[in-house]
């Protein structure tokens, strides 16, 4: 009996292969000492994370030449982007720092996730166009070894744009922007302009009452599912050596160097050296050494600008501009009308600024409305206010699709856009006077659907020095200083 | 669904590896794959070396490559014989069958395409494409949409086309009266709902679409979508499960073995 129990914890203990100890049966828990044992010596092994006090593995390392604050789907777009087009393979050590790793407040996944090409500003239409084309072909861009291809479930079915009689010149003018010039090389939008008579009967679900024009994208619009692509992002950004470290950025240290430009005047340029990474509920920060900093923080990007100086200054000088980037928080309310429009429904926004789309096959609608400046909601948390829908956003839409006059919530959830309060346009690039630091933000409602290009723009920012594929120069920061608005009219 | 979510299963967060050594080893990118039981040899050779999996992404682009050379436009032909000649010679080449107006089904023989009778049928509208089983992908959509007057389109179990070529049909608006999209593996009921564009569709076959979730319901959608058309595909019944039948005696009565 003796026997047999010895023979049986033996078996147990060399079942740790390599380093199976015959510690014979004299200790109970002979299994647990052992597997403690194997990892501390194969920790020792090149390739894993040793230090002889205690485990670091959970920080960062200590030096990255390039640290991406933010892990939302417009960061790793730029880690992406910057590994692909490094020179070398390796070259470029990437670390991109995320806080929140369940991603449960980041704007990326709380997204409706549409895309559409219908701007105003060509550039806008332009960073569509090739995000469509990646997210098209994405299983080209972001396909690892082994791993099965990614479903982005994209719906095709396309934005539909309602004008009132005051805004129908506007959407002309803008249409005319979104459609391929003879002159311009460039690939345009395939949008069709409709009047009200040929959208009765186009969808004959829709109440055409103040609606004067409407315009229609045919191709390359519709809608995806964010996580997916998110997810996509990250397996491609581990395959190629990316480093995720999740912890908040609490300091930057930085050195200033005073000059003097050609017209006499002092500047002083700022380099950022080190960025401190507090890891969660401990007081523990890891210092990374750092060549280039990108600020892709979305909503919270104001905070670190804030930490990197930026808008530290007498107000009405380049280093008294803070960037305009603030979050504010933007509800979506699901519901269920079981005579509402058909399969063939696109993303419709009416002139009020409420919009809805088909969710699934069920009769299931998603839609919302952006509150004007006045009726803002307070956006400390993430809390839904559903007599905003009573209120504001179904009396609009029961206006528009007499369908919906029954319809029954089913739920809702809200999120933060990262919202340029100066223009509601992204900002990308440099920063004038912090020269290290690279900012991918304030998209305002529209940066998932233009993160691939935008990845792109500001990786080719990185390494080259200026922009090569779409010139995204009315994007920089210095139009907040030089007041140059790039304004954005169709934000929905 | 963008919904938040609770309880989805994440990729694990991943720390620094510690990358110290000269050959890091790069750990799967699914963490819970590589203690997977039976990974199989080539698996485990790529998670462990770099040269393994350079080769093997290597071989994968070179695939992807394969299929867009075969999508490459005709440009030249698409000059001097025009559009529906151009057309037709790349569905030829792709191997499917082509008929244009007032002659007889035309596959691409064993010779190859002789140039001879493209010049006589320069302006000669292609009526009908039968491009089943061929890798045509978005890309090489271009070239059959540039036949206007096409009335019988049928891409059976081709591999490349998704929803995305589907968005792209309304080009064929005015012409085209059958469609069959039978058995190809990327179209789901979020590419069929744009071809409410296709007003003069007359026939459409939607059978045997692995990737549609709930075929029958999607039936009855498309039905709805495109009234004046004959829709082939899955019995509506198909997704509903048989409710408990009442027990034969035959059952009841076979011996239980012990």
């Amino acid at each position: 009996m003796l026997r047999r129990a010895l023979r049986l914890r033996l078996g147990q203990c060399l079942s740790g292969r390599g380093l199976g100890t015959y510690r014979g049966g004299s200790t109970l828990d002979c299994d647990g000492k052992v597997s403690k044992i194997k990892k501390k010596i194969q920790s020792i092994f090149p390739g894993r994370a040793w230090s002889p006090l205690y485990d670091t593995s959970h920080l960062p390392p200590e030096r990255s030449d390039v640290v991406i604050v933010g892990g939302g789907v417009l960061g790793l777009s730029v880690a992406y982007w910057l590994k692909r087009l490094e020179k070398q393979q390796g070259a470029i050590q990437v670390l991109v720092v995320e806080r929140d790793h369940t991603y449960a407040r980041a704007s990326t996944v709380l997204s409706v996730g549409g895309i559409r090409q219908q701007f105003s500003l060509p550039e806008n239409v332009q960073l569509s166009l090739f995000s469509a084309e990646f997210l098209r072909n994405i299983n080209e861009y972001l396909a690892v070894v082994d791993d099965p291809p990614l479903d982005l479930q994209f719906n095709p079915s396309g934005y539909l744009l309602l004008a009132s009689e005051e805004g129908a010149a506007i959407m002309e003018r803008n249409v005319k922007i979104q459609r391929p010039t003879h002159s311009s090389r460039q690939e345009g939008a395939k949008v069709c302009l409709m009047s009200p008579e040929q959208l009765q009967k186009k969808f004959p679900w829709i109440n055409t009452e103040g609606v004067a024009l409407a315009s229609y994208g045919l191709e390359n619009e519709g809608w995806f599912d964010p996580w997916c692509l998110l997810q996509g992002l990250r397996r491609k950004l581990q395959s190629m050596g990316v480093l995720f470290c999740q912890g908040e950025v609490t300091r930057f240290i930085s050195s200033s160097s005073h000059m003097e430009t050609a017209s006499g005047e002092q500047v002083t340029l700022k380099r950022i050296h080190e960025v401190h990474v507090k890891m969660d509920h401990s007081q523990e920060f890891q210092p990374v050494e750092c060549a280039l900093v990108v600020n892709a923080a979305g909503a919270w990007s104001g905070q670190i600008a804030e930490l990197a100086g930026i808008g530290t200054g007498p107000p009405g000088t380049m280093q008294g501009t803070k960037l305009p980037v603030e979050p504010r928080k933007r509800y979506v309310y699901l519901w269920h009308c079981p005579q509402g429009p058909g399969l063939e429904a696109p993303l419709v926004a009416d002139p009020s600024g409420a919009y809805f789309r088909r969710e699934g096959l069920g009769n299931n609608y998603l839609g919302s409305c952006s509150p004007t400046e006045e009726e803002e909601p307070d956006p400390g948390n993430l809390e839904v206010d559903y007599d905003f829908f009573q209120e504001k956003v179904w009396p609009r839409l029961a206006q528009r699709v007499p369908a919906f006059e029954t319809l029954k919530v089913r739920s809702a959830w809200a999120g933060y856009y990262d919202y340029n309060t100066f223009d509601q346009n992204g900002v990308v690039g440099p920063h004038p006077l912090v020269i290290n630091m690279y900012f991918a933000t304030g998209f305002s409602g529209h940066g998932l659907q233009q993160a691939p290009a935008v990845g792109r723009a500001v990786a080719e920012m990185m390494l080259e020095g200026h922009f090569q594929t779409i010139n995204l120069s009315p994007f920089l920061f210095g139009r907040f200083y030089f007041g140059e608005k790039a304004q954005e009219h169709c934000i929905l | 669904m963008a919904a938040p979510r609770a309880s989805l299963r994440l990729v694990a967060p991943v720390w620094n590896r510690g990358t110290s050594g000269i050959r890091g080893l790069s750990k799967a990118v699914d963490p819970e794959g590589s203690q997977r039981k039976g990974r199989t040899l080539l698996q485990f050779l790529t998670d462990h070396f770099y040269d393994v999996e350079a080769v093997r992404e290597y071989l994968l682009r070179k695939q992807v490559l394969k299929v867009q050379k075969k999508n490459r436009s005709f440009t030249y032909i698409e000059e001097r014989y025009g559009p529906y000649v151009a057309g037709a010679y790349f569905v030829l080449k792709q191997g499917g069958a082509v008929k244009f107006r007032d002659r007889e089904w035309m596959r691409a023989n064993e010779q190859g395409l002789s140039s001879l009778e493209f010049r006589k049928l320069q302006e000669v509208p292609v009526e009908a494409v039968d491009a089943s089983g061929c890798a045509i992908n978005y890309q090489g959509l271009d070239n059959l949409l540039a036949l206007k007057e096409l009335q019988s389109l049928s891409l059976q179990r081709c591999p490349h086309v998704d929803d995305w070529c589907l968005g792209r049909l309304y080009h064929l608006a005015d012409s085209l009266q059958e469609l069959s999209l039978a058995g190809c593996p990327r179209i789901s009921e979020r590419g069929l709902a744009c071809l409410h564009h296709l007003q003069n569709l007359r026939r459409l076959d939607i059978s045997d679409l692995p990737a549609v979730s709930n075929p029958g319901l999607t039936q009855i959608l498309v039905e709805e979508m495109l009234p004046h058309c004959e829709v082939l595909g899955a019995d509506w019944a198909q997704g509903l499960k048989v409710g408990p039948e009442e027990q034969s005696p035959d059952a009841a009565g076979s011996p239980i073995p012990a």
